[in-house]
């Protein structure tokens, strides 16, 4: 693992009077898996949404691959946009477009190749994720699962540099949910990239997370090794560890 | 008061933003035409329907009332001029423009507030595409094509809807009738409620975006987004009318 790929500085936000984020200070290596847990309205998806330009800062910096992208226009998004892929909490497959146009979206709009070549690559992606034979369905008729295998497809499409999950898990059978975690780690070994996944639960960070940082009322109250978690004495990280639950009744 | 005036002030500002990065994204990159055609096919040719049966009784209902009123006169004979005239500046552009911009509105707020509250529209942007060149640009277009096009064809339903009654309850002839309104009809009179409809057009397209990519939190705000759409647009459509027939009559 390399230096910073992603890092927050005192990243402040709010929505109205609502402060979500306040003053995010933390760094996210090259290569590894961070999983920033948190319970609902911790405002880890907003946390997230940061990387990517999709909500900015009021105060604060968010440094990607070595560029702060806080002001950065739509326009000067495109370069970050393409390096790291969001895979969203519902999948955000687009309705009206089959399997085949939803995974190659990015390669039609941001490259010339053939209908072929893209058609060749939606399959090669498709694979990772172990689908097949889904290319000519509509979002409407996939499982859950597959919506999440298909839009993370989509998220790789392009070789992103890093991939972000929001809330991967969420919404899916713990049979599903694993083979997703599976496809998590998978993603990092096979491809290399920097992951970031956001989420609530706490298998599921423990099973793909080389780091765990913990999101408490928009404070970042602890960052570190998957162990160093387990050993933490944080007490709002162990009660969340715990289920909401006094010590020693886990 | 004042958060009311600010509201106004912030929802001024973001459509005015909309329109001018559609505007910006028109001059820049050549539309998609395999979505501008789908987009004529489901704004123009799917609202033929509805603006035709508009006019047709609109016409027909026209030509019953103003012979009633003028038979007072004795004027009976100028029911095509007032029917030519009526629809062409006026009811023509106005009704189709509240009819289909009810049934195209409402349906671009439902679809593109869908993609919004599902993250779709966020899809788009982190995928380093941009929503307005994707979805406001090309229903702007289409909106903008085909509302004229169907304003000229109501026009022509609505003065044969006229015939109809001229002919079987006025006992007018046919070419009477149409003499008439070949006669009252200037160049003017067209381009006036041409002139208007295009205005329509963008407003109609302009607010069913804005408040679809607007929308928040779930099927309750896309139905409320929806409903808004269909209340704003009527209004702005008969407000503008207002100042657009002052304008056009001052040239």
């Amino acid at each position: 693992m390399g230096g910073a790929f992603i890092r927050f500085v005192d990243v402040h936000k709010g929505f109205g009077a609502k402060k979500v984020l306040q003053g995010i200070t933390f760094d996210i290596l090259r290569g590894e898996t961070m999983v920033v847990l948190g319970g609902s309205g911790s405002g880890k998806s907003v946390l997230l949404r940061h990387i990517i330009g999709l909500h900015r800062p009021d105060r604060g910096q968010v440094v990607v691959d070595g560029e702060d992208i806080v002001g950065f226009d739509e326009e000067q998004l495109v370069p970050v946009r393409k390096k790291v892929a969001m895979l969203f909490q519902g999948g955000a497959l687009f309705d009206s477009m089959t399997v085949e146009e939803n995974v190659g979206y990015g390669l039609r709009e941001h490259t010339d190749q053939s209908d072929e070549a893209i058609m060749a690559a939606v399959r090669a992606k498709l694979s990772l994720v172990e689908l097949e034979g889904v290319e000519h369905l509509m979002p409407s008729e996939l499982s859950g699962g597959m919506r999440k295998r298909v839009a993370l497809a989509r998220s790789i499409a392009m070789d992103p540099q890093g991939i972000l999950y929001d809330e991967p898990t969420t919404g899916l059978d713990p049979v599903t949910a694993n083979t997703i975690n599976d496809l998590i780690r998978n993603m990092q070994a096979r491809l290399n990239v920097t992951s970031v996944v956001v989420t609530h639960d706490i298998q599921s960070a423990f099973l793909v997370g080389d780091r765990i940082a913990f999101l408490h009322e928009g404070r970042m109250l602890f960052v570190g090794t998957v162990d160093e978690a387990r050993r933490s004495r944080e007490a709002a990280l162990r009660h969340f560890l715990n289920g909401g639950r006094a010590e020693g009744h886990a | 008061m004042r958060d009311v005036a600010a509201l106004a002030l912030q929802e001024l500002g973001g459509f005015s933003l909309l329109v001018a990065e559609t505007a910006r994204e028109v001059v820049r990159r050549r539309p998609e035409w395999r979505v501008l055609m789908g987009q004529l096919y489901h704004h123009g040719v799917l609202s033929v329907a509805i603006a035709t049966v508009t006019a047709l009784f609109t016409g027909m209902v026209l030509a019953l009332q103003t012979s009633y009123s003028l038979a007072a006169y004795g004027a009976k004979f100028f029911v095509g001029d007032v029917v030519a005239l009526s629809l062409v500046r006026e009811l023509g552009p106005v009704l189709t423009s509240l009819m289909v911009g009810g049934r195209v509105g409402a349906g671009i707020t439902a679809e593109v507030g869908t993609m919004k509250v599902t993250e779709q529209v966020d899809a788009i942007r982190a995928m380093a595409a941009s929503p307005v060149r994707k979805l406001v640009v090309p229903k702007v277009l289409a909106i903008l094509l085909m509302l004229p096009i169907l304003v000229v064809l109501a026009d022509f339903v609505g003065i044969m809807g006229g015939l109809i009654i001229a002919t079987t309850s006025l006992n007018q002839p046919a070419v009477f009738y149409m003499q008439h309104v070949i006669k009252a009809l200037s160049p003017q009179d067209i381009m006036s409620g041409l002139g208007k409809t295009v205005v329509f057009a963008l407003l109609i397209a302009f607010i069913a975006c804005y408040k679809g990519l607007n929308a928040t939190g779930g099927a309750d705000g896309v139905g409320r987004a929806t409903t808004e759409t269909v209340v704003a647009a009527s209004l702005t459509v008969l407000i503008s009318d207002f100042f657009l027939t002052k304008l056009f009559l001052a040239f």
